[in-house]
């Protein structure tokens, strides 16, 4: 299992947590212009990296809030963890 | 009228009887009032709720601070939960608005912030788990280190309580408060009183 730092409350085990899929996809800004492989694009594409993948997490059985992790998918090593709306810190 | 009746009212005897060699103490404390707000910490409503209550929201993660006969627990960076005795079930008796009201009038002050003032007091009851083995009782479904030097008087966590979602507090050196959802009361009970076989003789 996972141990996984919270942000807010410290580390906590894994099942405390949800995982949110890949962090910093923003949303398009006109999302009626998009074609529809765009749109799909989108909604369903994604990086499948091996190494650093800077993802989602909402602490769901804790303070319930969503923030960001860079975890190594390879290893599960977790890099750096930050809350929403902070960039993702440069993995050396 | 209907009668009130606690999520755990059929467990008195056994929480009882759990207590028979002194090592531990369980009982619950049905009807416990719950104030759940959500403000930002740093906007002036929060200074005024703060005030009102006669103790500042804690901004640091897993405070739990006292003012008079109420609690006030760090849910996240901008939500708590307050706590007060029971406030019975009739609303604007004789006694005058409850704290409900008058948090949120306290709130309703500043047009300028956000806030949220809501009473949840029906979600979760309260069990105290105390004793000399309070601790150890707990750490059986409790993944957090709650030794007193990380976990002690003034500190609250939700966490997960043999898979349950709680709302643990310490209250006192040997104290603690298990906030559980009123739908897995019967359960986590009956999870505590199995934990706690090895203690009570
Ligand atoms: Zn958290």
């Amino acid at each position: 299992m996972l141990l996984i730092p919270c942000p807010w409350c410290g580390p906590r085990d894994e099942i405390e947590f949800h995982y949110g899929g890949q962090a910093h996809v923003a949303y398009p800004d006109d999302p009626a212009a998009l074609s529809d492989e765009e749109w799909a694009r989108y909604l369903f594409f994604r990086d499948n990296p091996k190494g650093p993948f800077a993802e989602r997490w909402s602490h769901s059985a804790g303070c319930r809030r969503w923030f960001n992790v860079v975890r190594d998918t390879a290893t599960n090593e977790i890099h750096a963890v930050y809350r929403i709306g902070e960039p993702r810190p440069v993995i050396a | 009228m209907a009668e009130r009746r606690s999520p755990l009212a059929g467990f008195a005897a056994r929480f009882e009887a759990a207590g028979a060699g002194g090592r531990l103490r369980l009982a619950e404390l049905p009807f416990l009032t719950q104030i759940n707000v959500r403000v930002d910490p740093e906007g002036r409503a929060a200074g005024r709720i703060g005030r009102a209550l006669g103790v500042p929201l804690p901004v640091e993660p897993g405070g739990a601070v006292r003012s008079g006969d109420l609690t006030v627990l760090w849910l996240g960076p901008d939500e708590w939960l307050v706590v007060g005795p029971d406030e019975g079930e009739d609303e604007g008796d004789a006694r005058g608005p409850g704290l409900r009201d008058r948090l949120a009038e306290t709130a309703a002050g500043t047009a300028d912030d956000h806030v949220s003032v809501v009473d949840v007091s029906a979600q979760r009851t309260t069990l105290v788990v105390a004793g000399a083995r309070s601790r150890d009782l707990l750490a059986h479904g409790c993944a957090l280190d709650l030794h007193p030097r990380v976990f002690g008087p003034g500190r609250c966590a939700q966490t997960l309580l043999a898979r349950a979602q709680v709302v643990l507090v310490a209250r006192e050196a040997d104290e603690f408060w298990v906030l559980c959802r009123a739908s897995f009361a019967g359960y986590t009970a009956e999870w505590l009183l199995d934990a706690a076989t090895e203690y009570v003789t």
